[in-house]
């Protein structure tokens, strides 16, 4: 099994026509991720040609790509000031999981989107992510499916090279993953740590959970609650950040501690207390991911 | 971004918070003649992009024009947390009944705007958060809605008995809510807001933060980024399209993701150096930013090592690889480099790198440990 992204995963990709859009269409059809659809306002009827000469059409509207290609999922590559509608578009549309890659939505935007899309009841994994990737089955957005593998691990992470360095040591450790889902490096994400964590609780072949966090937020603090008091099997934790100042904006928008709240110390405390093991270098993920399964 | 007392009272003025005259001077004469211009005691207040002015020594009361003068001079140059004051804000001083605190900000888990008001102003709220919950008023505004007028009232009931007063600074609270959302800000605060012995409700400090990614749709805001305030490094890094800050250590780092720079950086500490910086060089391998990236690290004289850890994922390595070999090409840098890189297409950039004379290595820790070993007194 896996979460959020499958063989049921029909995709359309909003934005397919742009630069990134277009790089990544192809990448995830590579992967096998059956993308269904296009969306780009005032291309509808052209097509997308795949890499392996498959044709995908292009609608003007997300709703043009439900009703007609059936796609049940979409991935956002709209540039940030556009992205934020294109977030309710989907909503709108029916679709019940959409991925939003873009960096650089204001907040402002997002904070009326987030409420658009929890009313639709509709799943926004981001934005500002690099997506998810069920290995075997399906990725949507940008992680490389070369450095992923089937197996039992879970992965859960704010960032996107360091999820890809921690899951190449997996990889390269023989420890395969059932989902790898990066939530976004934004201050507000629609998917977090515990919204991942219930998925991946119900899913019956996931047998360890990764949680890699960042400094900033209280999110990696509340999912230490959760993981103690509802799941059913071992988590392990690393946290990024422990050398970041307070008060400075460590790259993502949501990398930041503010006054003395959100500091790696915090997390990575509130981690240890729950039960969670927690690596002191990225490098000794895999160990304590060995152990969790060795019990 | 940050903006200046003065620069923040301006967006509250054109808002229509009552806010009392200012103006800005960079020489102490001209402190002299705007506080001569006001007449009576003025207030002559550093501006700098740090908070703690008034502790600092940054913010002084001037009973008379030579007053405001030696004020002026005394603070104009000063360091505040490392940041130079270049300009003073002089402003009448007001009479000041009462003082209270009212702020918004962009709540991480009500994901919307979020009021906090206080009667007791002119204190740290996060430290009244903390000692004092019940003394604060807290508000989520939907920001499909915007704040509506019952929410104003109930926010400025909770500072003033008297309902003239509330009513005035109900007015002043949807204000500073258009405000925030109109500059695009994700902090917006007045601290204190008071009430005078005549009655009127007025704004007497201003502080605004604005989201970044709000700058593309509001050249009048971006307008307002201070240079000067701003280490040349950091403008350099912001015009490259580069994510920097600087730190103490003498270990440059250069790392592509903002996760991976910060697990860089603490790796560092982890084998007993000091990083010198957070630098994320984004996802690509155009050498103008690697240029640009040796250019930022090579400016802090502590360095003395440079690391670069990217990770090759939907970047290849071998791009990257030739980027950091012209670049390196094209300026001279004295410190030496040590470059890890993996993933797509590892083997061949190991094979450009050694060619070009480069120390090449795949695993992280191992050029870590190396780089911190280069450093002085390890």
């Amino acid at each position: 099994m896996a979460i959020f992204v499958d063989d049921n995963t029909r995709l359309a990709v909003q934005g397919i026509t742009g630069r990134d859009g277009s790089f990544h269409t192809r990448q995830m059809m590579e992967y096998g991720t059956r993308v269904v659809a296009g969306v780009t306002p005032g291309k509808g009827g052209q097509t997308f040609d795949g890499p392996s000469g498959e044709s995908v059409p292009i609608f003007n509207t997300m709703d043009e790509a439900v009703r007609e290609a059936g796609a049940n999922t979409s991935v956002v590559y709209v540039p940030p000031a556009f992205a934020a509608g294109a977030i309710m578009e989907a909503a709108d549309s029916g679709v019940d999981f959409i991925v939003a890659v873009t960096e650089g939505i204001p907040v402002l935007d997002m904070a009326r989107a987030h409420a658009f899309v929890r009313d639709r009841g509709a799943r926004l994994l981001g934005p500002n992510c690099p997506g998810v990737i069920s290995p075997g089955k399906a990725k949507v957005g940008i992680i490389p499916g070369q450095i992923v593998t089937p197996g039992p691990v879970g992965v859960i992470s704010r960032s996107g090279t360091l999820t890809y360095e921690a899951v190449a040591q997996l990889t390269a450790a023989g420890l395969g993953q059932t989902t790898c889902v990066g939530i976004g490096g934004d201050p507000l994400i629609g998917t977090n740590f515990v919204d991942a964590l219930e998925a991946f609780g119900s899913d019956g072949e996931t047998e360890v959970i990764v949680l890699i966090g960042e400094i900033g937020g209280t999110d990696e603090q509340e999912a230490a609650v959760w993981v103690s008091e509802n799941l059913d099997r071992p988590a392990v934790g690393f946290i990024a950040g422990q050398t970041a100042p307070p008060g400075r904006r460590m790259g993502h928008a949501g990398a930041i501690i503010s006054g003395s709240s959100g500091t790696a110390e915090e997390k990575m405390k509130a981690f240890e207390e729950n039960g969670i093991p927690v690596a002191k270098r990225p490098a000794d993920i895999v160990v304590l991911v060995q152990e969790a399964l060795s019990v | 971004m940050n903006v200046h007392e003065y620069q923040a009272k301006e967006i509250f003025r054109a808002a229509g918070i009552p806010v009392p005259p200012g103006e800005v001077a960079d020489t102490p004469e001209r402190a002299e003649e705007l506080a001569r211009g006001y007449g009576g005691t003025v207030v002559v207040k550093a501006q700098v992009h740090s908070g703690g002015r008034g502790k600092a020594g940054g913010v002084k009361l001037a009973p008379s024009p030579e007053e405001a003068r030696q004020h002026a001079e005394a603070i104009l140059g000063m360091e505040i947390n490392g940041l130079t004051v270049n300009r003073v804000l002089v402003t009448p001083a007001e009479d000041i009944a009462t003082e209270s605190y009212v702020g918004v900000l962009i709540d991480r888990k009500t994901q919307a705007p979020t009021f906090m008001v206080s009667a007791e102003g002119g204190i740290d709220i996060e430290e009244v958060a903390h000692t004092n919950p019940d003394a604060i008023r807290k508000l989520v505004v939907d920001p499909r809605y915007g704040m509506l007028p019952h929410q104003a009232y109930w926010l400025a009931s909770t500072l003033y008995d008297d309902p003239a007063l509330a009513k005035q600074a109900s007015r002043i609270i949807a204000q500073l809510y258009d405000a925030f959302t109109s500059a695009g800000a994700s902090m917006a605060e007045i601290n204190p807001l008071i009430s005078t012995d005549a009655g009127e409700v007025k704004a007497i400090d201003a502080k605004l933060s604005i989201d970044d990614n709000e700058l593309f749709r509001k050249p009048s805001i971006a307008e307002y980024r201070d240079l000067s305030a701003e280490p040349w490094a950091e403008t350099r890094a912001r015009e490259a399209d580069l994510s920097y800050v600087k730190l103490d250590g003498n270990v440059g780092c250069c790392v592509n993701g903002a996760g991976l720079a910060m697990a860089t950086m603490d790796l560092v500490k982890f084998y007993g150096g000091e990083p010198a910086n957070f630098l994320d060089i984004g996802g690509s391998s155009n050498p103008d930013k690697v240029v640009a990236a040796l250019e930022i690290i090579t400016s802090d004289p502590n360095v003395e090592v440079i690391l670069f850890n990217i990770f090759g994922g939907i970047t290849r390595c071998d791009d990257v690889a030739n980027g950091i070999v012209a670049a390196t090409q094209s300026i001279d840098i004295k410190p030496p480099i040590l470059i890890r890189l993996t993933g797509t297409n590892e083997e061949l950039a190991l094979q450009i790198l050694a060619d070009a004379g480069f120390s090449a290595f795949t695993s992280m820790d191992e050029v870590v440990e190396r780089a911190v070993q280069m450093t002085e007194g390890n």
